[in-house]
């Protein structure tokens, strides 16, 4: 049986304007009918420049430069413009991450499926709306007749991946690439689309690509996997057989670097080293008391929530979005002004100062923010060293000399190399911003620290590096934490307790461990059960069974 | 590994069997789906039905309502317009009464032009007959302000308008071209005429096209006005000689406006193409990089729908922006223009006016103005929600 997709010796370059780079070289895979194949690597690993390649949409100056992809024993990198038009979509259909960018933002969405299946002669002018809705509605659309008349932009990033769902599998191709599909959907919505995906290519007999960050993720829905690493393949094997036994070092760290239950922080990292003492909690710190938000259109986003944050403890605040969790963290910042309730820091309610006037407050250093975009949060105009600095300039009376003392102390504390501090957020990795933020945080000693998503756009490796240094961290400093995240695999590893929030109010407080082993509300449940099957389990349980045959 | 060979086999009828995978999708594919064509479609219809009832009523009140905030800017303009014109140095009654005039009789004039009163109650007056439609008279040509402006405006607004047509002609193509050929030589021509737009000024650029194609060649008639005294100007029914010729029949006067339009509008769309076509580059270009034509090209589009159908029509938005933009600087900046060209339009006529104080017609052309400019914005911005649907929501 020949190969539906044979890649071999693929190398792809790019001409840059520091001559030409080489995004991905030797790689080769095939691919049969009906089977999924994950390609897994972290950013910068070349695995969506291979799919792009194969697709031949490479961006500008980008192009294939050595070896041979055939699709059904047609040879992809010989065929014409034309014959490649009517491959894609029609034989080969590809869904992306950021699933609302990917549709034409002023198109309506039954439209944009129609231009496809008039393309490929699936349809007529006359009958495309009518097979547009028909193809939202095989990717389990509900109302699809009214959405197939909504513009992306009012429809949620769940619905939007559905609908570059419809528009790929709209013509019924026989292989489908998914490029980060889930990237940046909640978990339950993930498993919705990662579910609706693997029973469309299923009951198709489509074969498909799945190109993930997650092992977890690839793990659960994928027959095989592939793991790349700087734009080559290092490893190849079923899926059962890359979890029980990964035969290239790199993926063995992956693994390991992947929150899963059972590890503990110290088990994400590459070389051991010994637990960080949790702090003993002292006295309460912070205590939230029925805090609500109703915004100025009536949007009750914080329905009267209490909590006590202690000295010392990490509170982990856990939810989908669009639960409130980020709107209550706002407001214990003091950036947004609650409608009700109260805010005691250390006993007095700074919930009264409104918060406008609340970075001239003596309390504003108490409490800081590590933020979710490492990037976006960094002024791309400030060093590394500037941006540091910055809390130092506008909340201490520190001079000139003692501050740049305290910033390389700072930078030190949080393993920034010194001779970094001088460039620019650009010329910095995504672990050294990280790395940055938490510095500038740390700058002015707070007692609280409110973690927004710290890690979600960092790969898992650097993901366990920056989760292990805000542990030694609050050790060494005795700090609370705020941790607001959507992933309680995450919020285990660094959280006492945890918080489960849904429609703006808690459903479920408790101990972390107590809350993730024997979760109360059935909605932590969900959302436990929404995370992929992780690798350390997907080892020991049949793979297919427990991932797939999920209702 | 086993399942894919089973798999291998459904997978080649889906692709022969054209609609029928839809259907192998839910339990009992016949009953539930006709319980959901039947029940669903119906009632789907409606709600899209009821939607774009209800979008278009939201249209019309954000147009009212647009239209009613501008009423606070026509406010402030009249207030600002009459200040200003009065703390502008020069004395309308001097300049009226001659240079032989004594104090006396200057005395009379400024008496009789009402300015002996307390600024206070000149504008009172002033608000007064603008509310009676009046906006007074020149005391430089005698004639009142909204006679001559109702003369005059149309032939500016002809001038500019047939600058923009023309400069939108060519510099939205080029900057189209100029994204899609990235460095090729369309690219280099591109920012060769924005570069060149820019830095020519107009008068200069006006009078270099008089000299070659009136002085030199001979094409183009003398640059004299709207129309050569050969002709008579057509009935008024637009005010813009070349529509009326066309109204009237008058092909002859028509082809004399249009040579006597040529040269000073071109003269203006050079000036106008170069912020148009670096924002339709631009625009362009961002585009195209965007995720969603990467969405049309993996779907299979072809090149020309993909730059048509999809960058196109997005990179329009900016454009249609700077449009706006250059259409109302281009009204109040073609003086310039219509001074190398004897062009009678409303900037020649308030700066004359602006020249000797004639607060009544410097007033009247900054209301003028300003009205056209609110116009203008309501219009660009009722464009703008046709053709963006996200500038519809929350109205």
């Amino acid at each position: 049986m020949t190969a539906l997709l044979d890649v071999s010796d693929l190398r792809v370059e790019f001409a840059t304007r520091h001559g030409v780079v080489s995004a991905v070289q030797d790689v080769s895979f095939t691919l049969e009918k009906g089977e999924t194949l994950g390609v897994v690597g972290e950013s910068g690993s070349g695995k969506s420049v291979t799919s792009y390649a194969v697709m031949r949409i490479l961006d500008r100056g980008g192009r294939i430069a050595e070896g041979r992809v055939s699709y059904a024993g047609v040879d992809l990198r010989a065929a014409s413009e034309r014959e490649m038009g009517a491959i894609r979509g029609r034989e080969i259909g590809m869904i992306f991450q950021n699933p609302r960018a990917a549709l034409n933002p002023i198109r309506k969405v039954g439209r944009q499926i129609g231009d496809v299946l008039i393309r490929h002669a699936r349809a007529t002018r006359q009958t495309a709306h009518d097979r547009a809705v028909e193809a939202l509605r095989a990717v389990e659309i509900r109302n699809p007749e009214a959405r197939a008349h909504a513009y992306p932009f009012e429809l949620s990033g769940g619905m939007c991946q559905r609908v570059v769902i419809a528009l790929a599998l709209a013509c019924d191709p026989r292989l489908l690439i998914a490029d980060e599909p889930t990237t940046g959907l909640d978990v339950t919505t993930q498993k919705a689309v990662m579910d609706l995906i693997a029973g469309l290519t299923r009951a198709r007999g489509m074969s498909a690509i799945l190109i993930t960050h997650d092992l977890g993720l690839a793990a659960a829905y994928c027959d095989r996997i592939a793991v790349m690493k700087d734009g080559q393949v290092v490893e190849t094997a079923p899926s059962a057989q890359v979890f029980a036994r990964p035969a290239h070092a790199y993926t063995a760290k992956l693994m390991r670097a992947t929150a899963r239950p059972g590890a503990r922080l110290r088990d994400l990292l590459e070389t051991p080293k010994p637990e960080a003492p949790r702090p003993a909690p002292g006295a309460a710190l912070l205590v939230v008391e029925s805090l609500a938000k109703t915004f100025a259109d009536g949007v009750r986003a914080v329905k009267g929530v209490s909590f006590t944050i202690r000295e010392g403890e990490s509170l982990g605040l856990v939810g989908e979005s669009g639960c409130g969790k980020s709107t209550t963290s706002s407001m214990v910042m003091r950036l947004l002004d609650p409608s009700s309730g109260r805010i005691l820091l250390g006993g007095e309610d700074i919930g009264t100062v409104p918060a406008a006037h609340f970075p001239r407050d003596r309390r504003r250093g108490a409490i800081q923010m590590v933020f979710q975009d490492a990037t976006d949060s960094l002024n791309p105009r400030f060093t590394a060293r500037r941006a540091i600095a910055d809390p130092l300039m506008r909340l201490t009376a520190l001079g000139g000399r003692e501050r740049a003392a305290k910033v390389e102390a700072l930078a030190e504390q949080v393993g920034l190399p010194l001779h970094l501090l001088d460039r620019f957020p650009h010329q910095l990795s995504g672990g050294q911003k990280a790395r940055v933020g938490i510095a500038r945080a740390l700058a002015t000693s707070p007692k609280l620290l409110i973690l927004d998503e710290p890690t979600a756009a960092l790969d898992v490796s650097i993901q366990a590096v920056v989760l292990n240094l805000l542990a030694d961290l609050r050790a060494e400093l005795g700090m609370s934490y705020l941790f607001v995240s959507h992933d309680l695999h995450v919020v285990r590893l660094l959280c006492d307790r945890v918080m489960v929030m849904r429609g703006g109010e808690i459903v479920e407080e408790g101990d972390a461990e107590t809350v993730m082993e024997r979760p109360a509300h059935p909605y932590t449940r969900s959302l436990l059960d929404a995370a992929p099957v992780p690798p350390a389990l997907a080892a020991e349980t049949p793979l297919m069974e427990t991932a797939r045959c999920a209702p | 590994m086993a399942e894919s060979g089973g798999h291998g086999v459904g997978g080649a009828a889906g692709v022969m069997g054209g609609s029928a995978p839809y259907a192998r999708r839910g339990p009992s594919p016949t009953a539930l789906g006709r319980w959901l064509k039947g029940e669903r479609l119906g009632e789907d219809a409606a709600i899209a039905l009821a939607a774009g009832r209800a979008a278009a009523r939201a249209r019309a009140r954000m147009i009212g309502r647009r239209v009613l905030l501008s009423l606070p800017a026509l406010v402030g303009v009249v207030i600002v317009s009459f200040v200003l014109t009065r703390a502008l140095p020069g004395d309308p009654a001097a300049y009226f009464a001659g240079p032989a005039a004594d104090a006396q009789s200057i005395a009379e004039i400024r008496a009789q032009l009402g300015l002996d009163r307390s600024l206070p109650e000149q504008f009172l007056v002033y608000v007064g007959d603008l509310l009676g439609g009046d906006l007074g008279q020149s005391i430089s040509t005698g004639q009142p302000v909204l006679e001559e402006l109702a003369r005059r405006l149309p032939a500016s607004l002809e001038l500019t308008l047939s600058a923009l047509i023309l400069s939108t002609l060519v510099a939205v193509p080029l900057g189209v071209a100029a994204a899609a050929r990235q460095g090729t030589w369309v690219d280099h021509a591109c920012r060769a005429v924005v570069t060149a737009g820019v830095s020519l000024p107009t008068f200069f650029t006006g009078i270099a096209l008089v000299y070659v194609f009136y002085y030199v060649l001979g094409w183009a008639p003398a640059p004299l006005g709207r129309l050569d005294l050969l002709y008579f100007p057509p009935e008024p029914v637009t005010g813009f000689y070349t529509v009326d010729a066309v109204l009237a029949g008058e092909l002859e006067t028509l082809r004399g406006a249009l040579a006597q339009l040529a040269l000073p509008a071109v003269t203006l769309a050079l000036f106008t193409m170069a912020p148009l076509a670096r924002m339709a580059r631009a625009a362009m270009l961002e585009a195209l990089g965007s995720d969603y034509v990467r969405t049309a090209r993996a779907a299979g589009l072809s090149p020309t729908r993909v730059l048509y159908g999809v960058a196109f029509s997005n990179a329009m938005l900016p454009v249609v922006t700077t449009l706006g933009m250059v259409f109302s600087f281009t009204l109040g900046a073609n003086v310039l223009v219509e001074k190398v060209f004897a062009w009678p339009g409303v900037g020649s006529y308030a700066v004359e006016a602006l020249v000797v104080s004639d607060y009544a017609a410097v007033q009247g052309f900054v209301l003028a103005m300003a009205v056209l400019f609110v116009a203008l914005n309501l219009l660009i911005d009722v464009i703008y929600t046709l053709i963006d649907p996200r500038t519809r929501q929350g109205a």
